[in-house]
């Protein structure tokens, strides 16, 4: 088996990835894998962080041509921190808690793919920051009950959930900023 | 130093507490990422960013979080001579990257080595807590409860769809990563392990070696932790990974069962074998070293090998690394010079054990 980078020397090492059941293999000889620096044998170092970036640059569209639309996506940078999408493909990381506003157009393919398809916290929510989001979680279930109970002509019941949000409502704009 | 003084002062007390199903679970730990919202994340920041953050902290974070848990002591990296950081690494209180990268990082240590917040690694705390044995629902109460106090004081970047915002996008939800460690040696030895893992990878769950991220597995210790951070809730996760590993659990009790009925004059002539060379040998490597330090404690855990304590090999794992061993010697060792002072001091530990047994024994 020849290598497939330069298509001379015979390929004497072979990697396996897999990614989400996706098998891809690479065969390649010593002197290539040397150029690529991150291949060679015996190195551990590859982390989470090489294999993220390995995903995002895996977005980057080829074309680079100055005027395409996307090519100036990748020259946005974070206005807090001053990050570029460009960096972050190199790093993994974000800078800043603004970055995941800044980004959020391209955030979302990226989560999915590392969190089995999911995109939104359900998790814990801070004590303090996180009332208000408590009190909106509460609204929203009660809107859609107060919605059943009209269709079910039970007006007096949706009166009293009516107040109930308007309370609760009334507590969130005293509470917030 | 003594021996005896060294290790007291070497193992964290946690340790020697054996906790449940600690016949194969070495320990569970629960971390959680959090950032603040007005700091730039340590990755990005000049240095001086994480010096007001640090100096913050120092004032905020000063008296004990409650009563049980204790005061916190606040240690800096760059207060720390090389040794002494790495044996912070070696008892997994702070991280590889802490030490190596961080500006002005620094570790929040509970007198009892059970919670460790480093501060200014890749996020700007890290709460970690640790218990022996499969205990994953107490850490996590505890790993909240220092949340919640950590809270009290300071302002977390959060966002409500995207929950806790952490450098690292692997990291974003609940910024939690569950983990326990685990000693396969039967699975490892019936090559069953192999065919394990990868279903366990299509579970949203990662094997690795017992360091973390790119560590090799030595001595059969595997650490299982959850991939996922965002769109499940904390239970879920503990609850998912909780259910694996009691699974993987009984495959490799009914693994070494197995072998002690199916190869039992093998499986004793491995383990003695092991023993022999732990208390005889002159000179020996760290990946030997856990070799057969692996092998004895399966040999204790199926009842092959009496009159050693389990728990002083939970302990040599962690004393025979570079890190303590020059600490130990009280000076820096190459590597030649570390597998003979590696070879000392388990033969002088196993010795100690001997002598504690047979005082024991003249009480009674």
């Amino acid at each position: 088996m020849t290598c497939q980078e330069c298509g001379e020397r015979p390929a004497t090492l072979h990697f396996t990835k897999i990614v989400n059941g996706q098998k891809t293999e690479f065969h390649i000889c010593e002197i290539c894998a040397k150029e690529k620096g991150e291949l060679e044998p015996g190195t551990n170092h590859f982390s989470i962080h090489n294999l993220l970036s390995g995903l995002l640059n895996f977005e980057t569209p080829i074309n680079d041509s100055s005027t395409h639309p996307i090519y100036n996506r990748e020259r946005q940078s974070c206005p807090k921190c001053g990050l570029t999408y460009q960096q972050f493909t190199q790093i993994g990381r974000f800078g800043c808690s603004e970055c995941y506003k800044t980004f959020s157009e391209k955030l979302d393919p990226i989560l999915k793919k590392v969190h089995g398809g999911n995109t939104v916290h359900s998790g814990k929510l801070p004590k303090r920051a996180g009332a208000a989001i408590e009190i909106e979680r509460k609204v929203q279930n009660l809107r859609t009950k107060m919605q059943e109970y009209i269709q079910q002509e039970e007006f007096e019941k949706a009166a009293e959930t009516r107040d109930l949000i308007r309370s609760l409502e009334h507590k969130a704009s005293e509470g917030g900023e | 130093m003594s021996l005896q003084r060294f290790i007291s002062e070497a193992v964290s007390p946690w340790m020697k507490d054996e906790g449940p199903d600690s016949d194969i679970v070495m320990s569970s730990r629960i971390r959680f990422a959090r950032n603040l919202r007005n700091y730039v994340f340590p990755v990005l920041s000049n240095g001086k960013q994480n010096l007001e953050v640090l100096e913050s902290i120092k004032t905020k974070f000063n008296e004990a979080p409650n009563e049980e848990v204790g005061r916190l002591e606040l240690i800096e990296m760059e207060d720390l001579k090389p040794t002494q950081k790495r044996v912070l690494v070696e008892k997994h209180l702070v991280s590889p990257n802490l030490v190596e990268q961080s500006k002005n990082g620094a570790v929040l240590l509970s007198e009892n080595e059970t919670i460790s917040i480093m501060i200014n690694e890749e996020d700007h705390f890290r709460i970690q807590c640790l218990e022996a044995g499969l205990r994953l629902k107490e850490a996590l109460n505890l790993a909240n409860s220092l949340d919640d106090w950590i809270e009290s004081k300071v302002d977390y970047a959060f966002d409500k769809r995207k929950g806790y915002l952490t450098s690292c996008p692997t990291n974003v939800g609940t910024g939690m990563r569950a983990s326990v460690m685990m000693h396969l040696p039967a699975l490892v030895l019936t090559q069953q392990l192999n065919h394990i893992i990868p279903a366990i990878n299509q579970l949203g769950l990662v094997v690795r070696g017992s360091y973390g991220e790119g560590s090799e597995a030595q001595g059969n210790i595997f650490q299982i932790s959850n991939q996922i951070t965002l769109g499940k809730s904390e239970t879920d996760i503990i609850e998912d990974l909780q259910g694996v590993v009691m699974q993987v659990i009984e495959k490799e009790r009914s693994a070494r069962r197995k072998l002690l009925d199916n190869s039992r004059i093998e499986l004793e002539d491995r383990i003695y074998r092991s023993l022999g060379i732990l208390e005889n040998s002159r000179i020996i490597q760290s990946k030997e070293a856990a070799k057969c330090l692996s092998n004895v404690r399966l040999g204790i855990d199926i009842g092959l090998v009496a009159g050693i304590t389990k728990s002083i090999l939970n302990e040599l794992v962690i004393l025979t690394q570079p890190g303590f061993l020059q600490q130990y010697a009280g000076a820096s060792l190459n590597p030649a010079e570390r597998d003979i002072k590696r070879a000392t001091l388990i033969r002088e530990r196993l010795e100690l054990e001997k002598q504690l047994k047979k005082s024991e024994g003249d009480e009674r």
